[in-house]
Protein backbone atom coordinates (compact mmCIF):
# COMPACT_ATOMS: atom_id res chain seq x y z
CA UNK A 1 0.00 0.00 0.00
CA UNK A 2 2.77 2.61 1.04
CA UNK A 3 4.71 1.34 -2.16
CA UNK A 4 2.14 2.04 -4.44
CA UNK A 5 1.83 5.33 -2.28
CA UNK A 6 5.23 5.71 -3.23
CA UNK A 7 5.05 4.95 -6.82
CA UNK A 8 2.19 7.24 -7.40
CA UNK A 9 3.82 10.32 -6.24
CA UNK A 10 6.45 9.55 -8.48
CA UNK A 11 4.42 9.40 -11.33
CA UNK A 12 2.97 12.59 -10.13
CA UNK A 13 6.22 14.35 -9.58
CA UNK A 14 7.20 13.17 -13.09
CA UNK A 15 4.33 14.92 -14.94
CA UNK A 16 4.12 18.05 -12.64
CA UNK A 17 8.30 18.25 -14.26
CA UNK A 18 8.01 17.80 -17.52
CA UNK A 19 4.12 20.05 -17.93
CA UNK A 20 6.12 23.03 -18.58
CA UNK A 21 7.23 21.11 -21.87
CA UNK A 22 4.43 18.72 -22.56
CA UNK A 23 2.09 22.32 -22.25
CA UNK A 24 4.21 23.89 -24.89
CA UNK A 25 4.40 20.80 -26.86
CA UNK A 26 0.20 20.92 -26.95
CA UNK A 27 0.22 24.43 -27.62
CA UNK A 28 2.68 25.43 -29.66
CA UNK A 29 4.22 22.75 -31.88
CA UNK A 30 1.22 19.71 -31.54
CA UNK A 31 -1.56 21.23 -32.14
CA UNK A 32 -0.30 24.45 -34.78
CA UNK A 33 1.25 20.87 -36.38
CA UNK A 34 -2.53 19.46 -36.38
CA UNK A 35 -4.09 22.80 -37.64
CA UNK A 36 -1.61 22.64 -40.40
CA UNK A 37 -2.53 19.81 -41.75
CA UNK A 38 -5.89 20.96 -41.88
CA UNK A 39 -4.76 24.09 -43.77
CA UNK A 40 -3.16 22.37 -46.06
CA UNK A 41 -6.28 21.37 -47.60
CA UNK A 42 -8.01 24.29 -47.76
CA UNK A 43 -8.41 27.78 -49.29
CA UNK A 44 -7.34 30.17 -46.61
CA UNK A 45 -5.87 33.53 -46.72
CA UNK A 46 -6.16 34.62 -42.82
CA UNK A 47 -8.89 37.36 -44.34
CA UNK A 48 -11.83 34.88 -44.25
CA UNK A 49 -12.00 31.49 -42.85
CA UNK A 50 -10.64 28.40 -44.32
CA UNK A 51 -12.36 26.83 -46.73
CA UNK A 52 -12.08 23.34 -47.52
CA UNK A 53 -10.69 22.29 -50.54
CA UNK A 54 -9.43 18.73 -50.12
CA UNK A 55 -5.79 17.89 -52.19
CA UNK A 56 -6.62 21.01 -54.16
CA UNK A 57 -3.40 22.58 -52.93
CA UNK A 58 -1.24 19.57 -53.32
CA UNK A 59 -2.50 19.24 -56.72
CA UNK A 60 -2.21 23.12 -57.89
CA UNK A 61 1.83 22.82 -56.33
CA UNK A 62 2.86 19.98 -58.39
CA UNK A 63 1.68 22.00 -61.48
CA UNK A 64 3.76 25.29 -60.07
CA UNK A 65 6.53 25.81 -61.76
CA UNK A 66 8.20 27.98 -59.42
CA UNK A 67 7.69 25.04 -56.31
CA UNK A 68 9.84 23.02 -58.94
CA UNK A 69 12.06 25.68 -59.13
CA UNK A 70 12.41 25.89 -55.58
CA UNK A 71 12.78 22.27 -54.84
CA UNK A 72 15.61 21.97 -57.71
CA UNK A 73 17.48 25.25 -56.03
CA UNK A 74 17.53 23.37 -53.00
CA UNK A 75 18.82 20.43 -54.18
CA UNK A 76 21.32 21.68 -55.79
CA UNK A 77 22.58 23.77 -53.00
CA UNK A 78 22.34 20.92 -51.05
CA UNK A 79 23.95 18.54 -53.13
CA UNK A 80 27.21 20.89 -53.48
CA UNK A 81 27.72 22.08 -49.99
CA UNK A 82 27.18 18.55 -47.87
CA UNK A 83 29.53 16.59 -49.46
CA UNK A 84 31.96 20.10 -49.71
CA UNK A 85 31.20 20.99 -46.58
CA UNK A 86 31.86 17.45 -44.42
CA UNK A 87 35.22 17.01 -46.88
CA UNK A 88 36.42 20.32 -46.10
CA UNK A 89 35.43 20.05 -42.25
CA UNK A 90 36.81 16.06 -42.07
CA UNK A 91 40.16 17.76 -43.55
CA UNK A 92 40.84 20.25 -41.02
CA UNK A 93 39.90 17.98 -38.46
CA UNK A 94 42.42 15.54 -39.14
CA UNK A 95 45.07 18.59 -40.12
CA UNK A 96 44.11 19.68 -36.33
CA UNK A 97 43.98 16.85 -34.40
CA UNK A 98 47.92 16.69 -33.77
CA UNK A 99 50.53 16.97 -31.56
CA UNK A 100 50.28 20.57 -32.75
CA UNK A 101 51.34 24.05 -30.93
CA UNK A 102 48.81 26.54 -31.03
CA UNK A 103 45.71 24.11 -31.66
CA UNK A 104 43.69 26.07 -29.13
CA UNK A 105 44.24 28.90 -31.84
CA UNK A 106 43.54 27.14 -34.90
CA UNK A 107 40.12 25.72 -33.36
CA UNK A 108 39.25 29.17 -32.15
CA UNK A 109 39.76 31.04 -35.64
CA UNK A 110 38.22 27.75 -37.73
CA UNK A 111 35.01 28.37 -35.20
CA UNK A 112 34.71 31.96 -35.40
CA UNK A 113 32.58 32.39 -38.68
CA UNK A 114 30.03 29.91 -37.43
CA UNK A 115 29.15 32.54 -34.67
CA UNK A 116 28.57 35.21 -36.96
CA UNK A 117 24.66 36.12 -36.55
CA UNK A 118 23.01 35.28 -39.66
CA UNK A 119 21.91 39.01 -40.82
CA UNK A 120 25.64 39.99 -40.58
CA UNK A 121 27.33 37.59 -42.15
CA UNK A 122 24.43 37.79 -45.03
CA UNK A 123 25.34 41.70 -45.34
CA UNK A 124 29.32 40.98 -45.00
CA UNK A 125 28.82 37.95 -47.84
CA UNK A 126 26.94 40.44 -50.07
CA UNK A 127 30.01 42.98 -49.91
CA UNK A 128 32.56 40.04 -50.21
CA UNK A 129 30.70 38.97 -52.96
CA UNK A 130 30.45 42.10 -54.53
CA UNK A 131 31.70 41.63 -58.54
CA UNK A 132 33.68 44.57 -58.86
CA UNK A 133 34.79 45.61 -55.07
CA UNK A 134 34.75 42.26 -53.15
CA UNK A 135 37.38 40.93 -51.57
CA UNK A 136 37.31 37.28 -53.45
CA UNK A 137 37.29 39.04 -56.98
CA UNK A 138 39.95 41.09 -56.48
CA UNK A 139 41.74 38.33 -54.87
CA UNK A 140 40.77 36.68 -58.03
CA UNK A 141 42.25 39.49 -59.86
CA UNK A 142 45.16 39.86 -58.54
CA UNK A 143 46.24 36.31 -59.55
CA UNK A 144 44.58 36.96 -62.93
CA UNK A 145 41.65 35.35 -62.63
CA UNK A 146 38.20 37.43 -63.80
CA UNK A 147 35.93 36.27 -60.75
CA UNK A 148 32.47 35.69 -62.19
CA UNK A 149 29.49 38.39 -61.17
CA UNK A 150 28.17 36.14 -57.89
CA UNK A 151 25.22 37.12 -56.46
CA UNK A 152 24.22 38.90 -59.90
CA UNK A 153 24.66 36.15 -61.84
CA UNK A 154 21.95 33.58 -62.31
CA UNK A 155 24.63 30.90 -62.51
CA UNK A 156 26.58 31.96 -59.83
CA UNK A 157 24.46 32.78 -56.75
CA UNK A 158 24.00 29.31 -55.80
CA UNK A 159 27.99 27.97 -55.64
CA UNK A 160 28.31 31.79 -54.05
CA UNK A 161 26.12 30.99 -51.40
CA UNK A 162 27.39 27.83 -50.91
CA UNK A 163 30.78 29.36 -50.50
CA UNK A 164 29.72 31.26 -47.42
CA UNK A 165 27.98 28.15 -46.15
CA UNK A 166 31.87 26.41 -46.37
CA UNK A 167 32.90 29.60 -44.35
CA UNK A 168 30.75 28.55 -41.53
CA UNK A 169 31.53 24.63 -41.62
CA UNK A 170 33.15 25.89 -38.24
CA UNK A 171 30.84 23.40 -35.57
CA UNK A 172 31.24 20.27 -37.68
CA UNK A 173 35.14 21.15 -37.98
CA UNK A 174 34.62 20.55 -33.73
CA UNK A 175 32.22 17.65 -33.87
CA UNK A 176 34.89 15.70 -36.07
CA UNK A 177 37.88 16.95 -33.81
CA UNK A 178 36.11 15.36 -31.06
CA UNK A 179 35.63 12.22 -32.73
CA UNK A 180 39.03 11.77 -33.78
CA UNK A 181 40.23 12.35 -30.29
CA UNK A 182 37.82 9.80 -29.32
CA UNK A 183 39.45 7.31 -31.00
CA UNK A 184 41.37 5.12 -28.72
CA UNK A 185 45.05 5.44 -28.92
CA UNK A 186 45.60 1.74 -29.12
CA UNK A 187 43.88 0.79 -32.15
CA UNK A 188 46.73 2.96 -34.10
CA UNK A 189 49.56 1.55 -31.65
CA UNK A 190 48.10 -2.39 -32.42
CA UNK A 191 48.49 -1.53 -36.22
CA UNK A 192 51.27 0.09 -36.43
CA UNK A 193 53.01 -2.72 -34.64
CA UNK A 194 51.42 -5.10 -37.12
CA UNK A 195 52.90 -3.06 -39.57
CA UNK A 196 50.29 -0.86 -40.77
CA UNK A 197 51.66 2.12 -43.06
CA UNK A 198 49.56 5.56 -41.79
CA UNK A 199 48.11 5.42 -44.90
CA UNK A 200 46.20 1.91 -43.77
CA UNK A 201 45.98 3.27 -40.08
CA UNK A 202 43.48 6.07 -41.45
CA UNK A 203 41.27 4.41 -43.87
CA UNK A 204 40.95 0.81 -41.73
CA UNK A 205 41.02 2.68 -38.40
CA UNK A 206 40.13 6.12 -38.09
CA UNK A 207 37.60 6.42 -40.97
CA UNK A 208 35.34 3.79 -40.02
CA UNK A 209 35.09 4.99 -36.71
CA UNK A 210 34.48 8.41 -38.03
CA UNK A 211 31.59 7.02 -39.76
CA UNK A 212 28.95 7.30 -37.32
CA UNK A 213 29.73 11.49 -36.98
CA UNK A 214 29.54 12.18 -40.49
CA UNK A 215 26.68 10.23 -40.52
CA UNK A 216 25.45 12.44 -37.80
CA UNK A 217 26.78 15.86 -39.75
CA UNK A 218 25.16 14.62 -43.05
CA UNK A 219 21.28 13.95 -41.61
CA UNK A 220 21.32 17.20 -39.81
CA UNK A 221 23.25 18.87 -42.96
CA UNK A 222 20.41 17.94 -44.90
CA UNK A 223 17.44 18.85 -42.80
CA UNK A 224 19.30 22.43 -42.66
CA UNK A 225 19.90 22.56 -46.21
CA UNK A 226 16.19 22.30 -46.81
CA UNK A 227 15.33 25.22 -44.70
CA UNK A 228 18.18 27.39 -46.19
CA UNK A 229 16.05 30.72 -45.90
CA UNK A 230 17.73 33.73 -43.84
CA UNK A 231 20.69 33.94 -46.61
CA UNK A 232 18.52 34.09 -49.71
CA UNK A 233 15.69 36.22 -48.05
CA UNK A 234 18.55 39.10 -47.51
CA UNK A 235 21.37 38.73 -49.78
CA UNK A 236 19.39 37.73 -53.26
CA UNK A 237 15.45 37.76 -52.24
CA UNK A 238 15.46 34.49 -54.41
CA UNK A 239 17.11 36.31 -57.79
CA UNK A 240 18.51 36.91 -60.29
CA UNK A 241 16.24 35.41 -62.13
CA UNK A 242 14.76 32.87 -59.00
CA UNK A 243 18.10 30.75 -59.49
CA UNK A 244 17.97 31.49 -55.69
CA UNK A 245 14.49 31.19 -54.53
CA UNK A 246 14.48 28.16 -51.91
CA UNK A 247 12.49 25.87 -50.86
CA UNK A 248 11.69 27.97 -47.35
CA UNK A 249 11.43 30.93 -49.58
CA UNK A 250 8.74 30.40 -51.18
CA UNK A 251 6.77 28.70 -48.75
CA UNK A 252 7.54 31.95 -46.67
CA UNK A 253 6.20 34.18 -49.51
CA UNK A 254 3.09 32.19 -49.82
CA UNK A 255 2.57 32.23 -46.71
CA UNK A 256 3.52 35.87 -45.89
CA UNK A 257 3.73 38.09 -48.59
CA UNK A 258 0.57 36.30 -51.22
CA UNK A 259 -1.61 35.53 -47.47
CA UNK A 260 -1.66 31.85 -49.47
CA UNK A 261 -2.05 30.49 -45.70
CA UNK A 262 -3.42 26.85 -46.88
CA UNK A 263 -0.97 26.47 -49.92
CA UNK A 264 2.18 27.36 -48.12
CA UNK A 265 0.74 24.79 -45.50
CA UNK A 266 0.50 22.21 -48.13
CA UNK A 267 4.57 23.00 -48.92
CA UNK A 268 5.43 22.17 -45.30
CA UNK A 269 3.60 19.26 -45.16
CA UNK A 270 5.51 18.32 -48.46
CA UNK A 271 8.93 19.68 -46.72
CA UNK A 272 7.97 17.52 -43.66
CA UNK A 273 7.40 14.50 -46.12
CA UNK A 274 11.05 14.70 -48.02
CA UNK A 275 12.83 15.23 -44.82
CA UNK A 276 11.27 12.43 -43.73
CA UNK A 277 12.11 10.01 -46.64
CA UNK A 278 15.48 11.24 -47.15
CA UNK A 279 16.43 10.64 -43.22
CA UNK A 280 14.58 7.20 -43.39
CA UNK A 281 16.94 6.71 -46.90
CA UNK A 282 20.00 7.63 -44.97
CA UNK A 283 19.55 5.84 -41.90
CA UNK A 284 18.60 2.68 -44.33
CA UNK A 285 21.81 3.40 -46.30
CA UNK A 286 23.77 3.80 -43.27
CA UNK A 287 23.96 0.03 -42.53
CA UNK A 288 25.83 -0.33 -44.89
CA UNK A 289 28.54 1.94 -44.35
CA UNK A 290 28.20 3.37 -41.22
CA UNK A 291 30.45 1.46 -38.62
CA UNK A 292 29.32 0.55 -35.23
CA UNK A 293 31.09 -0.90 -32.06
CA UNK B 1 67.12 12.95 -43.60
CA UNK B 2 66.89 11.76 -39.99
CA UNK B 3 63.97 11.03 -38.40
CA UNK B 4 63.78 14.57 -36.28
CA UNK B 5 64.16 16.24 -39.14
CA UNK B 6 61.22 14.84 -41.23
CA UNK B 7 59.02 15.14 -38.57
CA UNK B 8 59.52 18.88 -37.94
CA UNK B 9 59.31 19.08 -41.80
CA UNK B 10 56.17 17.11 -41.55
CA UNK B 11 54.71 19.87 -38.41
CA UNK B 12 56.11 22.70 -40.46
CA UNK B 13 53.99 21.25 -43.32
CA UNK B 14 51.01 21.32 -41.51
CA UNK B 15 51.06 24.23 -39.57
CA UNK B 16 51.16 26.17 -42.82
CA UNK B 17 48.49 24.39 -44.55
CA UNK B 18 46.96 25.27 -40.75
CA UNK B 19 47.38 28.85 -41.44
CA UNK B 20 46.43 29.03 -44.94
CA UNK B 21 43.46 27.61 -44.48
CA UNK B 22 43.03 29.96 -41.11
CA UNK B 23 44.26 33.03 -43.68
CA UNK B 24 40.38 31.97 -45.64
CA UNK B 25 38.46 31.66 -42.50
CA UNK B 26 40.00 34.99 -40.70
CA UNK B 27 40.10 37.44 -44.16
CA UNK B 28 36.49 38.07 -44.73
CA UNK B 29 35.97 39.19 -41.01
CA UNK B 30 39.23 41.60 -41.08
CA UNK B 31 37.88 42.87 -44.20
CA UNK B 32 34.78 43.95 -42.33
CA UNK B 33 36.52 45.62 -39.61
CA UNK B 34 38.81 46.98 -42.50
CA UNK B 35 36.12 48.33 -44.69
CA UNK B 36 34.27 49.91 -41.88
CA UNK B 37 36.99 52.31 -41.08
CA UNK B 38 37.37 53.86 -44.88
CA UNK B 39 35.44 56.49 -46.60
CA UNK B 40 34.09 55.62 -50.17
CA UNK B 41 37.09 56.87 -51.62
CA UNK B 42 39.19 54.45 -50.01
CA UNK B 43 36.49 51.57 -50.36
CA UNK B 44 36.60 51.44 -54.65
CA UNK B 45 40.31 51.23 -55.01
CA UNK B 46 42.32 48.34 -56.83
CA UNK B 47 44.43 46.74 -55.05
CA UNK B 48 42.69 47.00 -51.67
CA UNK B 49 44.29 48.70 -48.82
CA UNK B 50 43.72 46.13 -45.14
CA UNK B 51 45.02 49.03 -43.18
CA UNK B 52 42.99 52.61 -44.16
CA UNK B 53 45.24 55.11 -44.68
CA UNK B 54 43.99 57.28 -42.90
CA UNK B 55 41.71 55.29 -40.30
CA UNK B 56 38.03 56.86 -40.63
CA UNK B 57 36.17 56.62 -37.64
CA UNK B 58 33.00 58.47 -38.43
CA UNK B 59 31.15 55.44 -40.10
CA UNK B 60 30.70 54.26 -36.25
CA UNK B 61 28.86 57.17 -35.18
CA UNK B 62 27.02 57.65 -37.94
CA UNK B 63 25.62 54.39 -37.67
CA UNK B 64 24.00 55.70 -34.65
CA UNK B 65 22.83 59.08 -36.20
CA UNK B 66 20.80 56.76 -39.33
CA UNK B 67 19.35 54.02 -37.06
CA UNK B 68 18.26 53.44 -33.67
CA UNK B 69 20.59 50.97 -32.77
CA UNK B 70 20.79 51.65 -29.01
CA UNK B 71 16.80 50.93 -29.33
CA UNK B 72 17.16 47.58 -31.36
CA UNK B 73 19.86 46.80 -28.38
CA UNK B 74 17.55 47.54 -25.76
CA UNK B 75 15.03 45.51 -27.08
CA UNK B 76 16.98 42.34 -28.20
CA UNK B 77 18.55 42.49 -24.33
CA UNK B 78 15.02 43.24 -23.04
CA UNK B 79 14.27 39.41 -25.28
CA UNK B 80 17.56 37.55 -23.98
CA UNK B 81 16.53 38.57 -20.38
CA UNK B 82 13.33 36.74 -20.96
CA UNK B 83 14.57 33.93 -23.08
CA UNK B 84 17.29 33.02 -20.94
CA UNK B 85 15.51 33.00 -17.50
CA UNK B 86 12.73 31.10 -18.99
CA UNK B 87 14.70 28.49 -20.67
CA UNK B 88 17.02 28.08 -17.50
CA UNK B 89 13.94 27.34 -15.23
CA UNK B 90 11.21 25.43 -17.73
CA UNK B 91 14.65 23.25 -19.21
CA UNK B 92 15.84 22.08 -16.68
CA UNK B 93 12.87 21.20 -14.58
CA UNK B 94 11.35 18.91 -17.48
CA UNK B 95 15.26 17.44 -17.57
CA UNK B 96 15.43 16.51 -14.12
CA UNK B 97 11.97 14.89 -14.52
CA UNK B 98 13.27 12.65 -17.26
CA UNK B 99 16.39 11.81 -15.93
CA UNK B 100 15.57 11.33 -12.02
CA UNK B 101 11.47 10.41 -11.95
CA UNK B 102 9.78 7.37 -13.57
CA UNK B 103 6.23 7.33 -14.95
CA UNK B 104 4.26 5.18 -17.81
CA UNK B 105 4.39 6.93 -20.67
CA UNK B 106 8.08 8.35 -20.22
CA UNK B 107 10.14 6.73 -23.14
CA UNK B 108 7.30 7.84 -25.45
CA UNK B 109 7.25 11.58 -24.34
CA UNK B 110 10.79 11.20 -24.52
CA UNK B 111 11.12 10.50 -28.18
CA UNK B 112 8.05 12.65 -28.92
CA UNK B 113 10.45 15.24 -27.59
CA UNK B 114 13.62 14.45 -29.37
CA UNK B 115 11.41 14.07 -32.83
CA UNK B 116 10.57 17.84 -32.95
CA UNK B 117 13.83 18.62 -33.25
CA UNK B 118 14.08 16.45 -36.51
CA UNK B 119 10.49 18.56 -38.02
CA UNK B 120 10.70 21.47 -40.05
CA UNK B 121 9.77 24.21 -37.71
CA UNK B 122 7.60 25.38 -41.37
CA UNK B 123 5.28 22.63 -40.35
CA UNK B 124 4.12 24.76 -37.02
CA UNK B 125 5.09 27.89 -38.10
CA UNK B 126 1.86 29.20 -40.27
CA UNK B 127 -0.73 27.90 -37.21
CA UNK B 128 1.35 29.80 -34.73
CA UNK B 129 1.78 32.37 -36.72
CA UNK B 130 -2.06 32.78 -37.05
CA UNK B 131 -2.48 31.85 -32.96
CA UNK B 132 -0.36 34.65 -32.37
CA UNK B 133 -2.23 37.12 -33.95
CA UNK B 134 -5.75 36.14 -33.27
CA UNK B 135 -4.61 36.77 -29.72
CA UNK B 136 -3.02 39.90 -30.35
CA UNK B 137 0.61 39.16 -29.70
CA UNK B 138 1.32 40.51 -33.08
CA UNK B 139 4.11 43.34 -32.66
CA UNK B 140 4.63 42.16 -28.56
CA UNK B 141 7.67 40.38 -27.73
CA UNK B 142 5.61 37.45 -26.07
CA UNK B 143 5.79 35.30 -29.54
CA UNK B 144 9.59 35.44 -28.82
CA UNK B 145 9.82 35.09 -25.26
CA UNK B 146 6.73 33.03 -23.83
CA UNK B 147 7.57 30.04 -25.86
CA UNK B 148 11.15 29.85 -23.99
CA UNK B 149 9.33 29.41 -20.52
CA UNK B 150 8.03 26.21 -21.97
CA UNK B 151 11.63 24.54 -22.42
CA UNK B 152 13.16 23.68 -25.74
CA UNK B 153 13.85 20.35 -26.60
CA UNK B 154 17.78 20.48 -27.23
CA UNK B 155 18.20 22.08 -24.25
CA UNK B 156 16.40 19.33 -22.08
CA UNK B 157 17.80 16.77 -24.09
CA UNK B 158 21.49 18.31 -23.26
CA UNK B 159 20.93 19.27 -19.74
CA UNK B 160 19.47 15.40 -18.96
CA UNK B 161 22.39 13.95 -20.62
CA UNK B 162 24.47 15.70 -17.60
CA UNK B 163 22.15 15.10 -14.98
CA UNK B 164 22.51 11.47 -15.52
CA UNK B 165 25.88 11.93 -14.11
CA UNK B 166 25.39 13.03 -11.75
CA UNK B 167 25.32 9.77 -8.86
CA UNK B 168 22.26 9.28 -7.60
CA UNK B 169 23.03 8.26 -4.30
CA UNK B 170 23.16 12.01 -3.27
CA UNK B 171 19.61 11.72 -3.93
CA UNK B 172 18.35 8.54 -2.44
CA UNK B 173 19.69 9.91 1.01
CA UNK B 174 18.12 13.07 1.12
CA UNK B 175 14.60 11.19 -0.07
CA UNK B 176 14.91 9.19 3.07
CA UNK B 177 15.02 12.39 5.18
CA UNK B 178 12.11 12.98 3.59
CA UNK B 179 12.95 16.08 0.92
CA UNK B 180 10.89 16.67 -1.48
CA UNK B 181 11.46 16.15 -5.45
CA UNK B 182 11.68 20.11 -5.69
CA UNK B 183 13.89 20.59 -3.17
CA UNK B 184 16.17 17.91 -4.08
CA UNK B 185 15.77 19.08 -7.61
CA UNK B 186 16.58 23.23 -6.09
CA UNK B 187 19.49 22.16 -3.35
CA UNK B 188 21.35 19.68 -4.90
CA UNK B 189 21.12 19.23 -8.51
CA UNK B 190 20.97 22.69 -9.16
CA UNK B 191 24.06 23.57 -7.92
CA UNK B 192 26.39 20.74 -8.94
CA UNK B 193 24.40 21.48 -12.60
CA UNK B 194 26.51 24.58 -13.13
CA UNK B 195 28.55 24.06 -15.83
CA UNK B 196 25.71 22.88 -18.09
CA UNK B 197 23.61 25.91 -17.52
CA UNK B 198 26.25 27.91 -18.32
CA UNK B 199 26.31 26.27 -21.84
CA UNK B 200 22.26 26.29 -21.88
CA UNK B 201 22.59 30.36 -21.07
CA UNK B 202 25.50 31.03 -24.01
CA UNK B 203 23.48 28.71 -26.58
CA UNK B 204 20.38 30.26 -26.15
CA UNK B 205 21.84 34.18 -25.94
CA UNK B 206 23.54 33.20 -29.24
CA UNK B 207 20.39 31.73 -30.72
CA UNK B 208 18.22 34.87 -29.51
CA UNK B 209 20.75 37.47 -30.88
CA UNK B 210 21.37 35.23 -34.60
CA UNK B 211 17.21 35.18 -34.52
CA UNK B 212 15.99 36.51 -37.54
CA UNK B 213 13.01 35.31 -38.83
CA UNK B 214 10.82 35.34 -35.43
CA UNK B 215 11.29 38.92 -35.20
CA UNK B 216 10.76 39.23 -38.90
CA UNK B 217 7.54 37.80 -38.10
CA UNK B 218 6.43 39.38 -35.50
CA UNK B 219 7.59 42.93 -35.07
CA UNK B 220 6.39 45.26 -37.37
CA UNK B 221 7.13 48.54 -35.14
CA UNK B 222 10.95 50.20 -35.63
CA UNK B 223 10.36 50.57 -32.32
CA UNK B 224 10.10 47.04 -31.40
CA UNK B 225 13.00 45.75 -33.76
CA UNK B 226 15.66 43.66 -33.00
CA UNK B 227 19.35 44.36 -33.69
CA UNK B 228 18.92 41.58 -36.20
CA UNK B 229 15.82 42.73 -38.16
CA UNK B 230 16.82 46.53 -37.56
CA UNK B 231 20.44 45.90 -39.47
CA UNK B 232 18.51 44.02 -42.23
CA UNK B 233 16.14 47.11 -42.56
CA UNK B 234 19.40 49.22 -42.55
CA UNK B 235 20.95 47.51 -45.42
CA UNK B 236 17.82 48.23 -47.44
CA UNK B 237 18.11 51.81 -46.53
CA UNK B 238 21.54 52.31 -47.11
CA UNK B 239 22.05 49.61 -49.79
CA UNK B 240 25.76 50.67 -51.37
CA UNK B 241 27.36 52.39 -47.90
CA UNK B 242 29.75 49.90 -47.14
CA UNK B 243 31.43 51.74 -44.38
CA UNK B 244 28.29 52.44 -42.87
CA UNK B 245 27.04 49.01 -43.41
CA UNK B 246 30.28 47.12 -42.14
CA UNK B 247 30.60 49.35 -39.29
CA UNK B 248 26.74 48.32 -38.55
CA UNK B 249 27.98 44.61 -38.72
CA UNK B 250 30.81 45.07 -36.83
CA UNK B 251 28.95 46.64 -34.07
CA UNK B 252 26.22 43.36 -34.37
CA UNK B 253 29.16 40.68 -34.60
CA UNK B 254 31.80 42.18 -31.73
CA UNK B 255 29.43 40.98 -28.73
CA UNK B 256 29.10 37.85 -29.89
CA UNK B 257 32.76 37.48 -30.07
CA UNK B 258 33.44 38.41 -26.88
CA UNK B 259 31.24 36.02 -25.28
CA UNK B 260 32.74 33.49 -27.16
CA UNK B 261 36.01 34.28 -26.09
CA UNK B 262 35.47 34.13 -22.63
CA UNK B 263 33.32 31.10 -23.01
CA UNK B 264 34.97 29.21 -25.28
CA UNK B 265 35.32 25.86 -22.97
CA UNK B 266 31.53 25.68 -22.08
CA UNK B 267 31.03 26.37 -26.10
CA UNK B 268 32.78 23.75 -27.40
CA UNK B 269 31.66 21.32 -24.97
CA UNK B 270 27.75 21.84 -25.71
CA UNK B 271 28.66 21.68 -29.59
CA UNK B 272 30.24 18.56 -28.63
CA UNK B 273 27.47 17.32 -26.57
CA UNK B 274 24.71 18.00 -28.65
CA UNK B 275 26.13 18.25 -32.21
CA UNK B 276 24.48 21.66 -32.49
CA UNK B 277 25.57 24.39 -34.76
CA UNK B 278 26.50 27.94 -32.51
Amino acid sequence: MRRSNLKRQEIFAFYTFISPWLIGFVLFIGGPIIASLYFSLTNYTVLSSPEFIGFGNYSSLFNDPLFWKSLYNTVYYAVLFIPLGILVAFTMSILLNQDLKGLAIYRTIYYLPSIVPAVANAILWIWLLNPQWGLINMLLKAIGIQGPGWLTSEQWAKPGLVLMSIWGVGSWIIIYLAGLQGVPEQLYEAAEVDGATKLQRFFYITVPLMTPTIFFTLVTGLIGAFQVFTQAYIMTNGGPVNSTLFYALYLFRNAFNYLKMGYASAMAWILFLIVLVLTLIQFRLARKWVFYE
Amino acid sequence: MNKSTKIMLDKLVRHLILIAVGVFFILPLVWMVSTSLKSNRQIFVFPPQWIPNPVIWRNYPDVFDYASFLLYFKNTIIIEVACIVGTLLSSSLVAYGFSRLDAPGKNFLFILMLSTMMLPYQVWMIPLYILFTKIGWVNTFYPLTVPAFFGNALYIFLLRQFFLTIPKELEDAARIDGCSYFRIFWQIILPLTRPALATVVIFTFMGVWNDFLGPLLYLQDPEKYTLAVGLQVFLSQHGADWGLLMAASTMVVLPVIIVFFFTQKQFIQGIVLTGLKG
